[in-house]
């Protein structure tokens, strides 16, 4: 499905040479993948490299057997790359509908919009046909965002940390909703996550730090590990309180 | 009508065929059409070109259509059209100027629009500017809206411009007495070397008087905008003057918003914010599918929706 083949993104900062990435190989095949790590650990920038908004100074992006490396952000869109992003971007003028419907391609019935809407916790009719603009509340972005995913139905759906920004009222919902894709999408979903209830419904999880691959494999491999290294964290910074 | 009157009067007034209810066609400078209602008169102005619109006090659910439209390369036009709008109405106005340029001339419209709205009469005025044609003179309109709402009276201006005038110099002046209110959307669109230039001003002299100003533009190729709004608070009154404008290209926007208050419970804002289109927003429709232009396109056209 999804093979990264030695990626570098290197930025210049104050005069230096600085590795966002740093040679990441991965092979990604499973239907449910959660990517997770440090903040800083690169994690949003394998994202945009995978939909194009970053180009890699370095390595190969394959998509189904396609070197797709060199492709604009609309060809990878084509061929079946969705990307929510972390921060969702307002739109004045237009509305939740014209953006459920230039995610979907073409014009979609108003039930079959709102029940997109629905999927994601928003009572349709209070939001369809709402300004995507500053009177939504960053919560009520990142579930319309989710739902234009959703209306896209492509083959990878890339979620940046969704449940940022999401109360924690809504939250149980939002794995719903997850769980929920993972059944009905034909394709894969690539989440970016630190929510252990995200991690526990992967099939996969890639552990993402310092621009690393640092571990990947099932949730019985990788998660254990990660919760007692967190905790490990957490004891070393006790004692150094104490 | 021809072809090319019909497709004119689609384009200013949405129009297939003549409207229903009372309308006044000017074509060319001269009169195309009329038909009156019981309610809504409309009589010719004896000593100047123009016309009179009557509406009887209690008016209810009507409308009238006064669309003008040009063909005639060089021909300038000016009207007078002078709207008496009874106490207690409630009814929409539609004009709007369409010229057609096929010639090298200068062709101009300059409509002077007087409305008088009366006691707790509610109207709501559309008005829509276009230009086309394949010669090289200048398509230029010139509107001039000036209002007088009396006391309860509410009225609700949408005017946009979104194609094809060349030049445009766009004057409305209100004023307005106790409880009355007055909202305005502007549109506007320029392209290549066009002019538009819009003057608001807003006097709010009775008590609990409200003024919502809101512009959007968006200025393409060389063109270029001046924006002037100004809202006089002078008695107790809210006010709100707002100018967002995309730039693309070349385009040049000169936003001044003026606040003036006189009285201390005159409560007045205004906002103004000029930019290209964010570059995360086009990114985001190009994660859809979209190819830049596209998303651009799209992002114009719910801007200016």
């Amino acid at each position: 499905m999804l093979e990264l083949q030695d990626i570098c993104f290197q930025v210049n900062e104050d005069s230096r040479e600085k590795g966002i990435l740093k040679h990441v190989n991965l092979k990604i095949e499973d239907s449910f993948v959660a990517i997770t790590g440090p903040n800083g650990g690169g994690k949003s920038t394998m994202a945009k490299v995978i939909s194009g908004i970053i180009k890699p100074t370095s390595g190969k992006i394959l998509f189904n057997g396609d070197d797709i490396t060199e492709l604009s952000i609309t060809e990878r869109a084509k061929k079946g790359i969705s990307f929510a992003f972390q921060q969702p971007v307002r739109f004045k003028g237009l509305t939740v509908l014209d953006l459920i419907n230039l995610a979907h391609g073409e014009a979609l019935s108003l039930n079959e919009a709102c029940h997109y809407l629905s999927e994601v916790g928003l009572c349709a009719k209070d939001y369809i046909n709402r300004e995507v603009n500053a009177s939504l509340s960053g919560g009520e972005l990142k579930r319309i965002e989710i739902a234009m995913i959703m209306a896209r139905g492509t083959l990878l759906s890339i979620f940046d940390e969704p449940e940022a920004g999401i109360d924690l009222w809504s939250f149980n919902n939002l794995i719903r909703v997850f769980e929920n894709m993972r059944e009905k999408i034909h394709g894969s979903i690539l989440i970016i996550s630190h929510q252990e209830r995200i991690l526990n419904i992967a099939d996969q999880i890639i552990v993402l730090a310092d621009g690393e691959v640092r571990a990947q494999g099932t949730k019985d491999e990788v998660l254990p590990e990660l919760l007692n290294a967190s905790s490990e964290a957490c004891s070393t910074l006790l004692n150094k309180v104490i | 009508m021809d072809q090319l009157q019909r497709h004119m009067l689609e384009k200013v007034a949405d129009l297939h065929a003549v409207p229903e209810g009372a309308y006044n066609i000017r074509d060319n400078g001269k009169l195309a059409g009329r038909n009156t209602t019981a309610n809504i008169d409309i009589v010719s102005k004896e000593n100047k070109p123009g016309i009179d619109i009557v509406i009887r006090p209690g008016t209810k659910n009507e409308s009238v259509h006064i669309p003008v439209i040009i063909s005639q390369s060089g021909l300038k036009d000016l009207v007078y059209n002078d709207f008496y709008i009874g106490d207690d109405s409630d009814v929409v106005i539609v004009a709007g100027c369409g010229i057609h340029c096929g010639g090298s001339e200068d062709t101009e419209h300059d409509g002077i629009h007087t409305f008088h709205i009366g006691k707790n009469a509610r109207i709501k005025y559309v008005e829509k500017h276009y230009g086309e044609g394949e010669g090289t003179g200048g398509r230029i309109l010139n509107p001039t809206t000036i209002v007088h709402i009396d006391e309860g009276g509410y009225m609700e201006m949408e005017t946009t411009q979104i194609k094809g005038v060349d030049s445009t110099i766009r004057d409305t002046k209100a004023d307005l007495k106790d409880g009355a209110t007055l909202i305005i959307k502007e549109k506007i669109m320029t392209h290549e070397d066009q002019y538009a230039e819009t003057n608001f001003q807003v006097d709010l002299n009775g008590v609990n008087s409200t003024a919502d100003v809101v512009s959007r533009s968006v200025a393409k190729g060389r063109s270029s905008q001046v924006f002037n709004s100004k809202i006089c608070g002078n008695n107790q009154c809210y006010g709100h003057t707002e100018c967002d404008a995309i730039l693309m290209d070349e385009g040049h926007v000169n936003a001044v918003p003026s606040l003036d208050a006189n009285h201390l419970d005159a409560s007045l804002i205004h906002e103004a914010a000029i930019g290209k289109i964010a570059g995360e927003q086009i990114i985001k429709l190009m994660t859809l599918g979209l190819t830049e232009q596209e998303a651009e396109e799209q992002i114009v056209n719910g801007f200016l929706k």
